[in-house]
This record gives C-alpha cells, structure tokens and sequence, in this order.
C-alpha cells in the first residue's frame, strides 16, 4: 500500500512537471466542449433559397410573398428560369429553387393541379432536404386556404383524428442538452485514453520503465500507479465539464450527481485499462497514438452520439455491446437529462463493471516486467 | 541527389518496418467506409415504441396494426398505467408512447375527433421530432388526392445516397491524419530520441531533410485518396462528374497543403506527445467538427463559422463536393483553390522561418 503510494506521488509530480502539457490536459477539453457543443447540431437556421416565378399573377406573388415571410428562407438569389436555378445550385450559391409553372393561378382556379417543382441540393447536408419538407407543407397548406377562400363546397365534413404530443425531458428540443453530455463524455474518453495509455509507452520509449521493472513492485501497483492519476483528472475535469456546461448552456441537471462521479469513475477504469493494454502491447508513442485513435474513432461514431443506434443494421448493433461508449452515453444522457436512478441503467452499469474489471485484469496481466 | 534518395528510402524503411502503423493507416479509411457506408445513417429505423391502448377498440388495433407494420417502429411493449410512462422513457425502453384514449372509436363517430397522445423521449431532440412526424403520418394515413402535386426533384443525388455526403469529408480526415499528422510526428520523434543532431550536423541540406521526410508521406496519402475514391465508386456508385484531372489537382493541392502544416506543428513542437495533442486535437477534432464534414456550417452560429473559414478541410470538402459529384469545373471553384494554395504558402514560410539549424 505504501508503494502505490509513493509510486502515485512520482506520477503526480512528472504529469505537473511536464509544463507543457498542462494547458493540453486542463485547458484544452474545456474549450473544446465549449466549441464543439455550439457547432455539433443539426437544427436548421436557414435555408438559401431562390423562387422562379413564371406565372407573376397574383396568387404567385401571394405564395411567393409568403414564403419569403417566413424565417426559415432567405431568398438569396432571383434567377429567371430554371436552368439558371440549376446553374445557381450547381455553384453552391443556393440550396433550393422553388419553380412556380407558367399555369399555376390558371389550374387553381379551374380546381386542377399545378405542376409545382422544387429543386434541391441534395449533396449539402440535410439542411436543403429538410428544407424542401417544410416547403412542401407550406405549399399545401397555402393551397388549403386558397380552396377555403373559394369555398369550395360539397366535401362533407370527416372526421378528425387529434394528436397532441409532448416531448418529454426536451421540450423546447434543445439540441446542446443533446450533445453537451455526450462531448463531455467523449472528451473524457479521450483525455483517459491518450494520455494514460502515452505515458506508459513513453516510459517504454525513454527506457525509464526498465528502472521500474528492477524493483520488487507488483504488476497491479504499477498498473494502479499509472491509471489512478488519471482517473483523478478525469473525474476532476468532469465535475468542471459539467458545471461549465451548466453555466453556460444551462442544462438542466435532473438526476442524482453521486450516482453520476460513481458510474464515470467505472467507465473511467475501463477506458484507462484499455488505453494501459494497448501501451502494454506497443513499442512506440506512435503506435499507441494511432491504435487509441482508431478505436476511439470506431466507438464514437457507433456510440449514438451522432447518429441513431437503433438504425443501425442488426449486426452492426451486436458490435456495439462492445462499445463502452454506447453503455455511458445512455447512462450520461438517462441521468443528467431524463433523471434516471440506479434501477433503471442497472442493466448498462452492470455491463460497464463487467468491462472495467476485466478490462483491468487484462491489462495488468499482459504487463511483463522481463521482456 | 544521390544522397536524398538515400534518406528518402531510409524513411520509407522506418515506415514499414512499423507494421502496426501501416495496417491501421489503411484500415482506417476502409473501416470508416464501411460503417458511413453501411452502419450509419441519420434516418429514423426501428424505434422502440409502446403502446398504451385504453380503447382497445377496431379503430385504434387498426392504427396499432399499421405501427407494426412499419419498419420504422418496433413495437416493444404495451403500457396500462400513466405511472409506467416515466420509467419505460427513463430505462430506454422506448422512444415514444403512444396514448390512445378511451372509447377512441365511437368518439371519432360521434363526436368527430378522436384524440392521440404522442410522448416523445426528447432526450434526443432530432430523432424525436422525426419520430412524431413519422407516427402522424402512420395515423393520419394517406393525403387527400386533390391537392397541388409538389414534384420535389433532390439534385446531383437522386437516390438520396447518403455515401455522396460522407466520401469528400472522409477523404480530407484521412489526409490531414497521414499528411498532418504523421509529418509532425516522425519529425518530432527524431528531435526527441536525438538523432535530429546526426541528421543536422551530415552534409544534408535541412530543406532536403524535410521534403525526405515527408515524401513517403505524400505517397501514402495519394494511395489513400485513390482508395477512397475507388471504393467509392465502385462499391457505393459515387459518381466523379467533373474532370479527374482537376479532382486529382485539388488532392494533390490539399496533401501538400496537410504536409506543410505538419511541418509547421514540428517545428513548434518540443516532443511527440505535444505534436500528437496538437494535430490530434486542434486538427483532428475541428476537422470533424467544423469543417462541414457532419454537422452544416449554415446550422452554427456566426462565431464559429468564421473559425470554419480557418479551416483548410472546410474549403476541401467544398471544392470536392462541387467537382466530384456537381461536375463543378475550375471557374467554380477558382476561389476555394486560391484559398487553399495561400494558406499552404503561409505555412511554408512560417515553417521555414522558424526551423532551427542550430539546437538549443
């Protein structure tokens, strides 16, 4: 015990010696989150858009003028036909063109149907798809109220079916609620990863780990020696991550805080241990840097943090029970936004202690002190 | 010359020699193609969903029976007592409930409108609302017939492919990784083990040095992009519209581009593990982030995307989105070339300024 001890106050006093690293550890995950929370969403602001009107009566200005009433839309170019549309889309200056046929006000007064079209750009980003939705929708409710205008008679009255729904946990549909939780995790994981598992092969590298292994210490002290500062600095900068998150994107914090630090100091030891098998197993920086990156990378993009897990294909899903990013996202999310209790993840945080523990014992048995 | 060759193959010997490295500088692009090809998607499938069903009538196991119907919706289990709501939305259980109210079918008869009740797990805001559009649509069924026909044609993408959108980002996250990266890593690593004093103090010329070293690298990220874009062609039917000249010109433009700012990061760098933190950070991370890759630029606030504009793989995309799959040519794209050819300048020069001959 008194090993561990000592063998944690030398780590301490290289991580704070290393004085260029210690903006990248504290300062660097902080500002990140900050950023990226603000660029990582997926609500629209606004769409560029243009109209080709080539009936100019007046039930075109009329629809027209509506549109541009609305602030989703920003006319933002007035080509003339819709091969310039075309042109305009083609040279990214627009996403969308709604094109508005010669017999537009001629058909809706004769109570036929208009040939509306609207072009979309479909290669930048689901802002013009979801774009081309919404207009869609204004186009037929406008042409509802036109027929109401006309009165059109003789459709008898059908019946109506209601939906009312709520959005629980979000009701406001706040996107950084979302993604806040989810960076913070992410960052962490990172900060775990890289930075535990460089400063074993870094010993490797510099030959200090050779001195180390001369010494009557056990496998697990130096593997707890080299996982418990980080795992402080981990915890510590959640706390931080959190509080700021709080401050500044005022997420609502529904469940219990203990339960939280309990949980992400499992998940903490799990990503640590990892990060320490992979520096166990490599010789360079190098190759420690570019393995933790490919599986950091792998597991984020299937965490759920981006995209949805559910529409993944079956065997892509039976993957992700590997992925210990999947288990603390959900558990991140359930607590901090939806208030759930140790009942209600138990299933996830049994899974992440089962991965901790072995993840651990992996590491430290495939430790060697002779090579 | 002689001697530059030399050290050209003496770089390439380290670089394969590390096998470990290798493997996963070309598993990543394949790995990633694979699941933005096959596992990721933004569309909604396969959601959780219970039912809480209080009129158990004809009318609402016909609404239950089209949900089940679908493939978006998984039906995962029914609920009988608002009190449960809370849990099952909490455990993840499911994404939404459905709350059909009691007697649904006669009110709808007799006092035309039957209410539904749509709780929706807002947790996750963007899956959330397609979830209810889709569930409305599912009970509302079919639009009237005598409305305006929207002909909605998605341009450069018929099909709606999603592989069209991930192929340009993935390409310029590959290069900045092998060019950027790599560059300021092996460089970096030479300072730190020592054998920088050796190579300094041999009759190389210090710019030979440099472009020894990043020669192998501007290989490596060629055959990356030529991978990438193979396979995208062929496996996921990418087009390449525009001219494959200028689609390569513009590759080559960006490798060298990702080249010279991992020159710079080495020559800033004290050792590997700050030359790591710094492209792996303030390159990496941004460039997923901010550059257009995911998430659109238009949807950030101003702020960032000014810092966007900074951003070389931003104007890469762009410019790669335009002539692979627009059939943009070089009239259109003039500004965005222009753009990266300055920034790489501006690299070089800071590089070369601040390289040092001399070790301190």
């Amino acid at each position: 015990m008194r090993i561990l001890f000592y063998i944690l106050q030398k780590e301490f006093i290289q991580i704070f010696r290393n004085k260029g690293m210690l903006p990248i550890i504290f300062v660097l995950p902080m500002v990140q989150m900050l950023v990226l929370v603000f660029a990582a969403t997926f609500e629209i602001k606004q769409v560029d858009m243009m109209i080709v009107d080539l009936d100019h009566s007046p039930v075109s200005r009329q629809l027209t003028n509506q549109i541009m009433g609305n602030k989703l839309f920003r006319m933002n170019a007035f080509p003339t036909s819709a091969t310039e549309a075309e042109q305009m889309i083609q040279a990214s200056k627009s996403d969308l063109a709604l094109v508005i046929p010669r017999d537009f006000d001629k058909k809706i007064t004769l109570h036929q149907n208009p040939d509306v079209q609207i072009l979309v750009d479909a290669i930048n980003g689901n802002a013009a798809q979801l774009g081309s939705a919404y207009l869609s929708n204004i186009i037929l409710d406008f042409h509802k109220s036109v027929l109401m205008q006309q009165k059109v008679a003789g459709a008898p009255e059908a019946s109506v079916i209601e939906i009312e729904s709520s959005f629980w946990y979000n009701p406001t549909l706040n996107y950084r609620h979302y993604m806040a939780p989810g960076i913070l995790v992410v960052l962490i994981t990172v900060i775990g990863m890289f930075l535990g598992s460089m400063n074993l092969v870094r010993e490797k590298e510099l030959g200090t780990i050779e001195q180390i292994n001369v010494t009557p210490i056990q496998k697990w002290q130096f593997i707890a020696g080299k996982l418990m500062p980080f795992l402080l600095i981990g915890l510590f900068e959640l706390i931080f991550g959190l509080t700021l998150a709080k401050i500044v994107f005022h997420i609502p914090f529904v469940g219990s805080f203990p339960l939280l630090f309990g949980i992400s100091a499992v998940y903490l030891v799990l990503v640590l241990s990892a990060g320490l098998y992979f520096s166990t197993i490599s010789d360079t920086q190098q190759q420690v840097t570019f393995v933790v990156y490919f599986l950091m990378m792998i597991f984020l993009l299937m965490s759920g943090l981006f995209t949805p897990v559910e529409s993944m294909p079956t065997w892509a899903q039976n993957i992700d029970r590997f992925n210990p990013l999947f288990y603390f996202v959900r558990i991140m999310r359930g607590i901090v936004l939806k208030g759930a209790g140790i009942s209600e993840i138990f299933n996830d945080f049994v899974a992440l202690l089962a991965y901790a523990v072995g993840m651990f014992s992996l590491a430290i048995w495939r430790y060697r002190k002779t090579s | 010359m002689k001697r530059f060759f030399a050290f050209v193959k003496k770089e390439f010997l380290h670089i394969f020699r590390d096998r470990r490295t290798l493997v996963i500088l070309f598993g990543i692009p394949i790995v990633q193609l694979l699941l933005f090809g096959y596992a990721l998607t933004n569309e909604v499938r396969n959601v959780k969903v219970v039912v809480a069903d209080y009129a158990r009538d004809e009318k609402s196991r016909e609404i239950i029976g089209r949900l089940q119907a679908s493939p978006w919706f998984q039906l995962v289990g029914t609920a009988d007592n608002p009190n449960q709501y809370e849990s099952i939305l909490r455990s993840g259980k499911a994404k939404e409930i459905i709350v059909i109210e009691h007697g649904f079918a006669q009110k709808l008869v007799h006092d035309r409108v039957g209410k539904i009740q749509l709780i929706a797990d807002a947790s996750e805001p963007n899956t959330a609302q397609l979830i209810i559009n889709y569930t409305t649509a599912i009970i509302n069924g079919a639009p009237p017939a005598s409305m305006i026909e929207v002909k909605t044609r998605m341009l450069y993408n018929e099909n709606m492919k999603e592989a069209y959108n991930f192929i340009p980002g993935l390409m310029a996250m590959i290069l900045m990784l092998i060019s950027a990266m790599m560059t300021a890593i092996t460089i970096t690593r030479e300072k730190e083990m020592g054998t920088m004093e050796i190579l300094l103090a041999s009759p190389l010329k210090p710019i030979q040095i440099i472009l020894g070293k990043v020669t192998p690298y501007m290989i490596l990220s060629l055959v990356n992009a030529i991978i990438i874009v193979g396979v995208g062609t062929n496996l996921f039917g990418v087009p390449i519209k525009g001219s494959l000249m200028l689609l390569m010109f513009e590759v080559m433009l960006f490798i060298f581009l990702a080249l010279s700012l991992g020159i710079l990061i080495s020559t800033v760098s004290a050792n590997q593990m700050a030359a790591m933190a710094i492209s792996g950070f303030g390159l990496m991370l941004p460039t997923i982030l901010l550059s257009g890759f995911i998430f659109p630029i238009k949807n950030m606030p101003l702020p960032l995307q000014i810092i966007s504009n900074l951003m070389p793989p931003r104007w890469f995309i762009e410019i790669n989105r335009m002539v692979m799959l627009k059939g943009a040519d070089i009239t259109l794209v003039w500004k965005q070339t222009l753009i990266l050819m300055v920034m790489s300048a501006v690299f070089i020069f800071i590089s070369m300024k601040k390289f040092k001959i001399r070790l301190e």
